[in-house]
């Protein structure tokens, strides 16, 4: 168990790697991304309240300051339970397979496992989103078909967005169990 | 090399005995089903096993021994169990034990093909044996090869195969460890046999029953197919006619689902269910719709309510025509056209009406008796809606027909006489525009022609256009109806309420967790279906 690490992600926000080792095949990646801002609550509140303080005035109907708390409450509550991830975890054994988990701010957890069979290798790409260029760790799955190919790309942290001083540790990890599995599968 | 070993989490807590299941070679892995407790006969074991593998085809074998030390550590039981080995030979011998008030369980592997014991990484993966074998995690291809129970191809999944494994011993879960046998094991039933009186019970009952229907729907649908329904005016209406479309189709699925043939695959037997929870909800909803009509004579306000809506209707419409017949939204019509398209349809109006009228002291009884159609589903009853609706609006289908007739004859005289006017004529054998040379009076009488047409084109466009819209209405309230009745049909409800009250059963995938580790002990891994 290890304490956790600072890093940043591309927009500049504040996040926290947890590396645990299980054992010499199994080890979890655990990021934290930022809690949900107090600043930037108040705003969106803010302004959907003036916005129904206005129509109020025009149309003297007492419905619309009602229909404005609840919109905000359930906007509030849709927000925390489909939207904002807490934490992004990326667990990896060994000749079983990678599993990612993404828990959000209301407690639900998705889940994705895909097995080793599957993984052809963990590597860090590039993309150019608008006029930024981004790493991104990502999964190649093989291609049943065509045996050299890859059928799919699956990215990692995708809410969380770390930089690319994060993606190597995880990646340097990723790559040492990938390989440890190769030489056993290879001597088998 | 890293073995794994899949434990069923309700053999935790049984006492110490032999472990069967099934080896993986190729993928290294153990998945442990059952455990058989002492005393055991060594030979009946063998031959339970040859038994087991005869009905599941799945090769189940003595993988190790299990020690649950309830008391302080025991000599010689471990030294009884080493011996074991060498009666049920099997490649890597596992040796499982468990300490009393310990969450760490020892694993160890006895291999005695190389020299010197190597001490392989074992990973524990707990897994519910009860969930597992209900839900169906992408079952391996047996359609490619016609050998089942083996895993050929090496991208199979490998989880799949722990499932299938599971799935397909379902006969070594008949038997129980308080059953008086040769054999006690130790598995998901141990803690009580799970079974419903009520499905036992279905179970008996469905084939008398479903070849009592299978008799039944024959004869309907002999009787349906019978040549006196065939000639020709009532084949037409048939056609037409939506409710039979929707009979057939609801006799269709009851074929389907009380045929004598059992499900051959997964997909077959998620359709029956699905058309079978169809049929029984739209049968209580319409019994339902039948319960709440019958009360309190709305069957008799309904058909009081029907006639002043036909009259109604037909004002609107006189009034409709009478608009038009004036100066409609400002467009000046063609005076002597116009009176005559008003009357023709008022005329027809009011033929419509008298009818109606005629009609009205049946309409009671007729709706009566039609009402009784509800108990064989609320989508007979829509469709018999649909075809009232179709049937009283049936004057403005008349309009909308006249409309567009005229409207179609006018474009084709209009498009001919403009080839003429252009000196160009239609070659029907070629089925293109070719030049041609018209004599005079044939270019005079073709100007004339054209222009009259064209000046009469606004006054016959409205009427299309005033008519075509009403058409789409009623096709509207039509289609709405269609809809509703289609998604009665084919959403699947079963499989909806599968995913909400049992999602294991339509697994997606799986999920592990990580559970307390010590050093120096086995990876433990906990594997749940969400």
């Amino acid at each position: 168990m290890e304490e956790p690490r600072n890093f940043s992600d591309i927009d500049g926000g504040h996040l926290a790697l947890q590396r645990r080792c299980y054992s010499p095949s199994c080890r979890e990646f655990c990021l934290s991304c930022p809690r949900l801002s107090l600043r930037s609550l108040t705003a969106a509140t803010c302004s959907v309240w003036l916005a129904a303080y206005g129509l109020f005035a025009l149309c003297q109907n007492s419905m619309v300051l009602s229909a404005a708390i609840f919109i905000t409450l359930l906007g509030l509550l849709g927000y925390l339970h489909f939207v904002k991830i807490d934490q992004e975890t990326l667990l990896i054994i060994g000749s079983l397979g990678i599993q990612m988990t993404s828990s959000y701010a209301s407690g639900k957890e998705s889940t994705t496992f895909i097995e080793m069979g599957k993984v052809k290798d963990v590597v860090i790409n590039e993309a150019i989103y608008m006029q930024k260029v981004i790493y991104y760790l990502c999964i190649l799955l093989k291609d049943p078909v065509e045996p050299q190919g890859v059928s799919q790309v699956v990215p990692v942290f995708q809410s969380a967005k770390p930089r690319l001083d994060c993606l190597i540790e995880v990646y340097r990890s990723c790559q040492e169990i990938l390989a440890h599995q190769e030489v056993t599968s290879a001597s088998s | 090399m890293v073995l794994k070993v899949f434990f069923p989490s309700c053999c935790s807590s049984a006492d110490s005995g032999l472990l069967i299941g099934r080896w993986i070679p190729e993928q290294n892995s153990a998945i442990i089903l059952a455990v058989v407790h002492f005393p055991f006969i060594p030979f009946q074991v063998k031959q339970y096993l040859s038994e087991v593998q005869k009905v599941s085809q799945i090769e189940t074998v003595v993988l190790g021994t299990w020690c649950n030390n309830k008391q302080e550590k025991e000599e010689s039981l471990g030294k009884f169990l080493d011996d074991l080995s060498t009666i049920f030979s099997h490649e890597p011998w596992l040796q499982i034990s468990k300490e009393k008030g310990s969450k760490f369980w020892n694993c160890h592997t006895l291999s005695r093909q190389a020299g010197t014991p190597k001490e392989d990484q074992i990973i524990l993966i707990y897994y519910d044996q009860r969930k597992t074998m209900l839900s169906r995690l992408h079952p391996p291809e047996t359609s490619l090869d016609n050998q089942p129970g083996v895993i050929t191809a090496p991208d199979a999944s490998k989880l799949a195969a722990v499932f299938d494994t599971v799935a397909r011993n379902e006969v070594l879960f008949l038997t129980d460890r308080y059953d008086e046998g040769p054999i006690k094991l130790s598995h998901w039933q141990s803690e009580g046999v799970e079974a419903s009186i009520i499905v036992e019970l279905a179970k008996q009952a469905s084939v008398p029953v479903c070849m009592l229907l299978t008799c039944l729907l024959s004869l309907v649908s002999g009787l349906c197919r019978s040549r006196i329904l065939k000639f020709w005016p009532l084949s037409f209406i048939w056609s037409k006619l939506s409710t039979c479309e929707q009979v057939g189709y609801r006799l269709e699925h009851l074929r389907f689902v009380f045929s004598n043939q059992k499900a051959e695959n997964h997909t077959q037997f998620m359709r029956k269910a699905n058309i079978f929870v169809s049929l029984l909800l739209d049968m209580a909803l319409g019994i339902m719709l039948l319960s709440w009509l019958y009360r309190k004579n709305r069957i008799g306000q309904l058909a009081e309510a029907l006639i002043p809506v036909a009259d109604h209707v037909a004002r609107e419409l006189q009034d409709l025509l009478q608009w038009l017949m004036g100066v409609p939204a400002g467009l000046k019509m063609n005076r002597a056209l116009d009176q005559v398209l008003g009357r023709f349809f008022l005329y027809h109006i009011h033929l419509w009406i008298s009818y109606i009228h005629l009609l009205s002291p049946f309409i009671e009884m007729i709706l009566w008796y039609v009402g009784l159609s509800a108990c064989l589903g609320l989508t007979v009853v829509l469709s018999i809606l649909s075809d009232i609706i179709a049937l009283l609006t049936f004057h403005i289908y008349c309009f909308y027909v006249y409309g567009a007739r005229l409207y179609c004859l006018k474009i084709y005289g209009l498009s001919s006489l403009w080839r003429l006017f252009r000196g160009k004529k239609w070659n029907v054998l070629r089925q293109r525009v070719d030049s041609c040379s018209y004599d005079l009076d044939q270019l005079f009488i073709g100007t004339l022609l054209f222009t009259i047409l064209l000046f009469l084109l606004p006054t016959t466009a409205l009427y299309y256009l005033v008519f075509t819209l009403l058409r789409l209405l009623v096709v509207f309230v039509q289609g709405l109806i269609h809809l509703l009745v289609d998604l009665i049909d084919s959403l699947p409800f079963y499989s909806i309420g599968l995913r909400l009250c049992r999602s294991y059963r339509l697994a997606a995938g799986v999920k592990f967790r990580v559970l307390e580790q010590e050093v120096g002990r086995p990876l433990r891994l906990l594997m749940q279906i969400p």
